[in-house]
């Protein structure tokens, strides 16, 4: 027994405190994550993240599959909470409130979070309906409104040419690629502060993939995006900051440049040049 | 060396000696499933036979019982005569005390089958004359069998069948010379008989029951201010007072529609038939008692398709007749539809709310566990057990007090403290909605998180995301639970016969006075019917065809309904379908 949990003990491996970089903040930061830590159930997900995310630009969150990445995505909007037997300590800093705050609106907080996910899930609805979904569900009725925010989005997500002539048609007709930007075009409807985006492109072929990542670079500066990605090169084309996370922990966190040129530790050298992970 | 690498050599060996290998598949046949997969398709085949037997059984007699059949005439050995259509044959073993009276020619020829004979079965009709309505007759007590023309079938109002000839004909007072008579003639004129039968019918029925539905109301009415404000109150007695000039003028009403009711039936009476049985008694009736006449043997192939069509007609449009052995369905068909919506009504929101609860919103534990357990056996309770807890809980217990509550001037006879159409719709939904609950947790579980989680990051609420997402997308497999429900519910007969379902409804549960839906009324149901018809009437053997073709019917109609509601669920589908890449 005792042999057995020593043994685990060698094994486990060993981390230096997270290496950062200097990431600029002109604007202050979206999002502040002081401490956090996560269990699922007995299962420690999170340890100690500590991570300031820049106002305005496009954060990328890089790691092996397990590393907890789409786990810290999902704390930010707490899509989390459909989870159960979830343990969370620390704190998510958005406007100077805690999310994790008892009391907090969970439903207004999500508005001011879009959220785009692995693979594209458009409602049973006509395109249009899907896109002002945001809007009905916050009690808009005005068809101006909705008629102005259906294109002001669509637009924004580069998907207003396609689909400007068949809006009440299903949303299940589209492509993959469009379904994804529709998904897009749904999160920013409600214009948000922050997009926040689970591997949107891993479902996606390689145009499709291109499109949504030039959808990216459009995006960045009105809105503070945070995107997991697997895909290196995506996050070194998109991404001004990237952060490197491995079994939970955030090991190195800094310009996007830095990390996929300069990094400081080895675990980090290792999966941006792939030889491992 | 082992025995395994000598094998191995030894094929080694023979491979090189012939050149190539050819390698032998030897599995075990036990292990390739051969035998199973046999097993497996006669099982299946054996369901498949099964089910379409019983429904090629139902629709053959179904279909088959309205066609007119011929009219034998069968000359004894001892020279009786027996009029009627042939039914069925069997073959039965001869009794000994029988055999002893036979004649020496019959004993050898039955010995010589090894103590069988054949016997074929006669729908002789003439109830009320011979006291039953069917003959069995031996093969060996027949002298001939014709096919006389000039015998006729009569289908009468009361006491059923008639095989016979036309011995008399007097219309109005003035009898006529029969041989001179076309059937044609015979018909325009039992037809016109007819008509007036349906108009002292209507009086009696429709315009005597609005008359007479009126007098109750007043009496109600009157009852009400009794009880309200006693017997010495002026109120009562203005209410009295204003109420008299109102009834009297009803009962005026009433008198004058009996009177003509009067006038019509003795204009009736001067319409007669005299019918004449194969053994020369006679049978004087109302040429309206009448309802279908024919001569058996005479009729041409579009006249029997005509007979045929009117006999479908008559079943599916008019009220039943002759202890329900006879005449239309109609009032049952009525109940039967009537009864499973308003069941589906009920337990469509009831079990697709309880489901939500339970998958949705109820933290799954133990308790839930629990719950769910005791759902899924309560769809293994025995119906029966529903019925008398339907009898007692909702008739005894709810239907009492609000006859206490609302109904207090018709007691002491119930309105809703008894068996009705609203109670048993109830009674099934109970029945049924474990069923529905189970089918909408399987729909709402199905649905993809990915759903969800899209809504919920839009700011949806839960409740939004349930109402916009999750429910549409769960519809078609609600619809399959209702669908499931009603093939169940419309089925079901044992609750029924406690609470509320009656061999003759008097009147059916809509009609034109208001609230024209009575909830209250007791029903007539297809399930029951064929029961009754069955089981429970004077002469099962008549009733027999009407059980096939009832049963028919039901199956018919539960096909339509659910067929109906898998239309629309494929509709709901097609909606979801994804034509992604």
């Amino acid at each position: 027994m005792n042999a057995v949990l020593a043994r685990k003990k060698d094994q486990a491996p060993q981390f230096e405190p997270t290496a950062y970089h200097i990431v600029e903040t002109p604007e202050g930061a979206a999002l502040d994550i002081q401490k956090f830590n996560l269990w699922y159930g007995e299962a420690q997900a999170l340890f100690d993240i500590d991570m300031k995310i820049q106002k305005g630009a496009v954060t990328a969150l890089i790691g092996p599959s397990g590393c907890g990445k789409s786990t810290l995505l999902r704390c930010l909007n707490r899509m989390n909470d459909l989870v159960d037997d979830l343990t969370i300590t620390g704190k998510i800093m958005v406007g100077g409130e805690d999310i994790y705050r008892t009391g907090i609106d969970v439903i207004a907080l999500r508005k001011r979070m879009g959220m785009v996910f692995q693979k594209p899930n458009p409602f049973a609805m006509s395109i249009y309906d899907n896109v002002v979904y945001p809007l009905r569900v916050d009690g808009v009725t005005n068809r101006k409104v909705l008629d102005e925010t259906c294109e002001r989005a669509l637009k924004g997500s580069a998907l207003w040419d396609e689909a400007k002539d068949r809006l009440k048609e299903s949303a299940l007709g589209l492509s993959g690629g469009q379904q994804q930007r529709l998904c897009i075009a749904r999160a920013i409807a409600s214009d948000p502060e922050v997009l926040l985006m689970d591997e949107p492109c891993s479902a996606l072929d390689p145009i499709a993939t291109a499109k949504i990542e030039e959808l990216i670079d459009e995006l960045k500066g009105h809105y503070t995006i945070v995107i997991v990605t697997h895909n290196m090169q995506q996050a070194a084309r998109v991404s001004q900051n990237t952060a490197f996370m491995y079994l939970g922990r955030l090991i190195e966190y800094g310009n996007t440049e830095t990390i996929f040129q300069n990094p400081k530790q080895k675990r980090t050298s290792d999966y941006v040049t792939g030889r491992f992970g | 060396m082992s025995i395994a690498t000598m094998g191995k050599d030894k094929a080694e060996a023979q491979a090189a000696t012939k050149g190539r290998a050819v390698r032998k598949y030897t599995a075990d046949i036990s292990a390739v499933g051969e035998p199973w997969l046999w097993a497996l398709g006669g099982a299946l085949a054996i369901g498949i036979i099964l089910i379409a037997g019983f429904l090629f059984m139902i629709f053959w007699n179904g279909v088959a019982t309205f066609w007119p059949q011929p009219i034998h005439v069968v000359t004894l050995a001892n020279g009786q005569m027996v009029a009627g259509e042939p039914t069925r044959e069997s073959t039965y073993r001869v009794g000994p005390e029988l055999l002893a009276s036979l004649s020496p020619e019959a004993r050898a020829e039955v010995e010589g089958n090894g103590g069988y004979a054949d016997r074929v079965l006669y729908r002789t009709g003439n109830y009320d004359l011979y006291n039953e309505d069917f003959r069995w007759v031996s093969r060996f007590d027949v002298a001939s069998v014709e096919a006389p023309s000039g015998f006729y079938l009569f289908e009468r109002q009361e006491w059923g069948r008639f095989v016979g000839k036309i011995a008399g004909l007097t219309l109005d007072e003035d009898r006529k010379d029969i041989s001179s008579l076309s059937y044609d003639e015979i018909r325009r004129h039992q037809a016109e008989a007819r008509k007036r039968w349906d108009a002292i019918r209507y009086i009696e029925k429709s315009e005597i029951g609005r008359v007479n539905h009126y007098i109750e109301q007043e009496r109600l009415k009157l009852r009400k201010a009794e009880l309200r404000y006693g017997v010495d109150s002026p109120l009562y007695a203005s209410a009295a007072a204003e109420a008299e000039p109102r009834i009297a003028e009803l009962q005026r009403e009433f008198a004058a529609l009996a009177d003509r009711a009067a006038t019509l039936k003795a204009e009736d009476a001067r319409y007669r038939i005299m019918l004449e049985e194969i053994g020369g008694r006679t049978k004087e009736t109302n040429l309206s008692q009448i309802v279908r006449l024919y001569p058996a043997n005479d009729v041409s192939g579009p006249q029997k398709i005509g007979i045929y069509l009117s006999r479908w007609g008559e079943f599916l449009g008019s009220e039943p007749r002759e202890a329900n052995t006879e005449g239309g369905v109609l009032p049952a068909i009525f109940g039967t539809v009537v009864m499973t919506l308003i069941m589906v009504v009920i337990v469509a929101p009831f079990g697709v709310i309880t489901a939500l609860y339970l998958r949705e919103y109820a933290t799954q534990g133990k308790l839930v566990a629990a719950v769910r357990i005791a759902v899924n056996n309560l769809a293994g309770v025995p119906s029966i057990v529903y019925g008398v807890f339907g009898v007692g809980f909702f008739a005894y217990t709810m239907g009492a007090s609000i006859d206490q509550l609302f109904y207090p001037e018709r007691l002491p006879s119930p309105t809703f403290g008894t068996g009705g159409i609203l109670w048993a719709a109830l009674t099934l939904a109970l029945l049924t909605v474990p069923v529905v609950i189970v089918a909408s947790e399987e729909a709402l579980a199905a649905v993809p998180r990915s759903m969800r989680e899209g809504s919920l990051a839009c700011g949806a609420s839960k409740w939004q995301t349930i109402r916009y997402v999750v429910l549409p997308r769960a519809l078609p497999g609600v619809m399959t639970g209702l669908i499931l429900a009603m093939a169940r519910g419309a089925g079901e007969v044992a609750p029924l016969m406690l609470i509320g379902v009656v061999k003759l409804a008097p009147e059916l549960p809509i009609d034109a006075f208001a609230p024209f839906i009575h909830l209250e009324r007791s029903f007539m149901h297809l399930g029951f019917h064929i029961f009754d018809v069955g089981f429970q009437s004077r002469n099962s053997e008549a009733g027999k065809p009407m059980v096939f073709v009832t049963t028919l019917l039901l199956l018919f109609l539960i096909v339509a309904m659910n067929s109906s509601a898998i239309y629309i669920r494929n509709r709901l589908k097609r909606k979801f379908a994804v034509g992604q890449f």
